[in-house]
C-alpha cells in the first residue's frame, strides 16, 4: 500500500473503529492473561482443597473411593478427634510454641544489643570483627551442625529445649539488617541523650527499638515461620515424643503412626498444623510479604 | 573512655558467644573431623589422620546417587521455576483487578510446612491398594498408563520431586521479580510505546535489562536452596531416602550422622565440606557470568 495522505481528515467514525479494535485487543489479552493466572492460582491451591476435602470424609468412605471424590456429602470431624487421641499432637503443638517463642524472643535480646553495638559504640576492633560476623554469613548450616549436635549430646542436652533452643538464638543476617536500619537514626539523637545523662542501654530500649519496630517486627515473623517450620534439627536432638515439634510429629505419624492407613486422620493433622501460619500470613499479609522480599531466603 | 570500650564488648558478647560456640568452633573442628579416620562417638578416640573419608564417600554408591539427584534437581528445577515465576509476573504485571488476591494466592506455599504439605502431595500421587490416586486417575482419563510416583520408577519420583519443589520456591521468586518489575519506570515504556515498539521487543530490551539483577539474584539463590533440598524429599519419600533411591546430598550428611545409618561423624563431615566446595564453586561461576551480563 502506498503512503497517501488522504484529503479528508479522520472522521469520528474512524476513531471509533480504532477504539473499538483497540478494546478487542485489550479483551482478548485479558482473557488469557486471567486463564493462565487462575489455572496456576488453582494448581496452587489444590493441595490445600484436597488436603482439607480428605480431613472431612471418613475412612471409609475414602477407602472406598477407587475414584476419588472432589466434595463429600456426609462431613465428619471424627478425623480430627483421631488426630488428637491417637498421638500427642497438642503436645506436639505445645512445644512448637515453645520453642517458636522462647527462640524468637531470645534471638531478639541478642540481635537487638549486638545490632546495637555495632552502630552506635565505638571501641577498637568494631571493624575487624564485624567483617568477621559478615563472613559468617556464607557459612550454611549444613556445614556447623555435625559439631553442634555433638556439643549438646555431650552437654546431655538431648532431648530438652535447652538443646532444641540454643543453636539458633543468633543470625547473623538478622544482626546486621537491624544494624543497617539503627544507623538511619539520627547520631543527633543520640548525643542529645547523651547530654541528658541517659545511659546507653536506656537509649536503646527507649528510642532506637520503638523507631526500628517494623524491622524488628519483619525479623520476628521470619523467625517466627523459621521456627514452625524446622525440622532438620529437632530431628537429629529429640527422639523422645515428648519434646517432638509438629514437624516431626507429623513425619512421625506419616511413618509409624495412623499415617499409613488412616489418609484422613493423616490430613486432619496436616490441617491443624497448616493452619497457624495460615492465619498469621492472612493477618500480617503486607509485613509478611515485604519482609520476606527483603530478608527472606527461602528459594 | 576506656570504661565505655568495655561497654561495646559488653553488647557484643551474648551474640559471640553464640556464634562462637554454635558457628566458628564448629566449623574449625567439622575440618578437624573430616581428616580423622575412623573416629567413633562412643570412644572419642580415631585411628589416625588423612584423606580416607573423602576417598570413602566419594566411593559410596549412595553418595554418589546422592550428587546425581542433587544436580538433576538443581538443572531442572531452578531454570523452571524461576522462568515460571517471571511468566507470572509478568501477567501479574498486567492486569488491574484481582492483583492481590492472586498475589495472596500464590504466596501461600511459602507460609506452610514443607513437612505437612509434602504428605498431600504423598497421596495425591500415591498408588494404594484401594485407589490409583488422584494424579493417576487425570493421566487414565488422558489414556496414559498409571504410574506409582512415590514407589515406582526413577523417572516418576524424580518428577514428583521436581514438581514438589517447584510448587514450593515460586513464591518467594514471584514475589521478589514483582517488585522489581514494579520498580521499572513507566516513562521507559511510555518513550518505547511512543516510538512504536513492539511488546515483545519492549520486553527483550527494557524489561529484562531493568529486572535482570534480581533475576540474577533468584537464580544464585535457587542454586543454593536446591543444592540444600532435603526436608521436601522427607515429606515425599520418608525418612529413609537411601532405599527409595532419592537421597540428596543434604540427606546423605544427616543419613551419614544419624538414624538407622548414622553415627559417622566423619565421613558426614567430609560430606558436608564436598558439598559446600560444590555450592562455593558453582555460586563463584554465577557471580563471574553475571559481571559480564548483567546490567546493572
Amino acid at each position: 500500500m502506498t503512503k497517501q495522505i488522504t484529503t479528508t481528515s479522520p472522521t469520528a467514525q474512524d476513531y471509533r473503529l480504532i477504539e473499538a479494535a483497540a478494546k478487542r485487543r485489550r479483551t482478548i489479552r485479558n482473557v488469557f492473561l486471567y486463564t493462565f493466572l487462575v489455572i496456576c492460582a488453582l494448581a496452587v491451591l489444590f493441595p490445600f482443597y484436597w488436603m482439607i476435602l480428605t480431613s472431612f470424609k471418613t475412612q471409609g468412605a475414602y477407602n472406598a473411593e477407587e475414584i476419588p471424590k472432589f466434595y463429600t456429602l456426609a462431613p465428619t470431624l471424627k478425623n480430627y478427634n483421631v488426630a488428637f487421641t491417637a498421638v500427642p499432637l497438642a503436645r506436639y503443638f505445645l512445644n512448637t510454641l515453645v520453642f517458636t517463642v522462647v527462640t524468637t524472643a531470645a534471638m531478639m535480646v541478642v540481635i537487638v544489643l549486638a545490632a546495637f553495638g555495632f552502630a552506635r559504640m565505638n571501641f577498637p576492633g568494631k571493624t575487624l570483627v564485624f567483617s568477621l560476623f559478615l563472613s559468617l554469613m556464607m557459612i550454611p548450616n549444613e556445614l556447623v551442625i555435625i559439631t553442634n549436635y555433638v556439643t549438646i549430646t555431650s552437654w546431655n542436652m538431648r532431648n530438652t529445649f535447652a538443646g532444641l533452643i540454643l543453636p539458633s538464638v543468633t543470625s547473623v543476617f538478622y544482626i546486621y539488617l537491624l544494624k543497617e536500619n539503627f544507623e538511619q537514626i539520627p547520631e543527633e539523637l543520640y548525643k542529645a541523650a547523651k547530654v541528658d545523662g541517659t545511659s546507653d542501654f536506656k537509649y536503646l530500649l527507649r528510642v532506637m527499638v520503638p523507631i526500628s519496630k517494623p524491622t524488628l517486627v519483619t525479623i520476628t515473623i521470619l523467625k517466627v515461620i523459621e521456627c514452625w517450620n524446622s525440622y532438620v534439627w529437632p530431628r537429629l536432638i529429640t527422639d523422645d515424643k515428648n519434646y517432638f515439634l509438629v514437624s516431626n510429629g507429623i513425619q512421625e505419624i506419616r511413618q509409624n503412626g495412623f499415617g499409613r492407613d488412616n489418609i484422613p486422620a493423616m490430613m486432619a493433622a496436616v490441617v491443624v498444623i497448616s493452619i497457624p501460619l495460615v492465619i498469621l500470613f492472612l493477618v500480617f499479609r503486607n509485613k509478611i510479604m515485604e519482609g520476606v522480599s527483603r530478608g527472606g531466603t527461602k528459594g | 573512655m576506656k570504661q565505655k570500650q568495655y561497654k561495646g564488648w559488653l553488647y557484643l558478647l551474648p551474640a559471640i558467644v553464640f556464634l562462637g560456640v554454635f558457628m566458628v568452633y564448629p566449623l574449625i573442628d567439622v575440618v578437624v573431623y573430616s581428616f580423622e579416620e575412623g573416629y567413633s562417638f562412643v570412644t572419642q578416640t580415631s585411628a589416625g589422620t588423612g584423606l580416607y573419608n573423602y576417598r570413602y564417600v566419594l566411593h559410596d554408591t549412595y553418595f554418589v546417587q546422592a550428587l546425581r539427584n542433587t544436580f538433576i534437581l538443581v538443572i531442572i528445577t531452578v531454570p523452571l521455576s524461576t522462568g515460571l515465576a517471571l511468566l507470572i509476573s509478568l501477567a501479574l504485571s498486567s492486569i488491574k483487578s484481582l492483583r492481590n488476591a492472586f498475589q495472596t494466592i500464590y504466596f501461600l506455599p511459602y507460609v506452610t510446612n514443607t513437612l505437612a504439605v509434602g504428605l498431600v502431595f504423598m497421596v495425591l500421587f500415591k498408588k494404594t491398594e484401594y485407589t490409583d490416586g488422584m494424579v493417576n486417575l487425570l493421566i487414565k482419563a488422558f489414556g496414559g498408563n498409571s504410574v506409582d510416583f512415590i514407589d515406582g520408577p526413577y523417572w516418576a519420583k524424580m518428577f514428583v520431586m521436581c514438581l514438589y519443589t517447584v510448587w514450593i520456591v515460586l513464591p518467594f521468586k514471584i514475589l521478589i521479580l514483582t517488585s522489581a518489575l514494579a520498580s521499572v519506570k513507566e516513562d521507559y515504556y511510555k518513550a518505547a510505546r511512543v516510538d512504536g515498539t513492539r511488546p515483545f521487543r519492549i520486553f527483550y530490551k527494557i524489561t529484562l535489562p531493568m529486572i535482570s539483577p534480581m533475576i540474577f539474584y533468584l537464580v544464585i539463590t535457587g542454586f543454593i536452596g536446591a543444592f540444600k533440598a532435603y526436608s521436601d524429599e522427607v515429606a515425599l519419600f520418608g525418612t529413609d531416602l537411601n532405599s527409595a533411591g532419592m537421597n540428596t546430598m543434604v540427606g546423605y550428611v544427616y543419613d551419614m550422622l544419624y538414624g538407622n545409618s548414622g553415627g559417622y561423624p566423619s565421613f558426614a563431615s567430609a560430606a558436608a565440606l564436598i558439598l559446600f566446595a560444590v555450592v562455593f564453586t558453582i555460586t563463584c561461576i554465577n557471580l563471574m557470568v553475571s559481571k559480564n551480563k548483567i546490567h546493572y
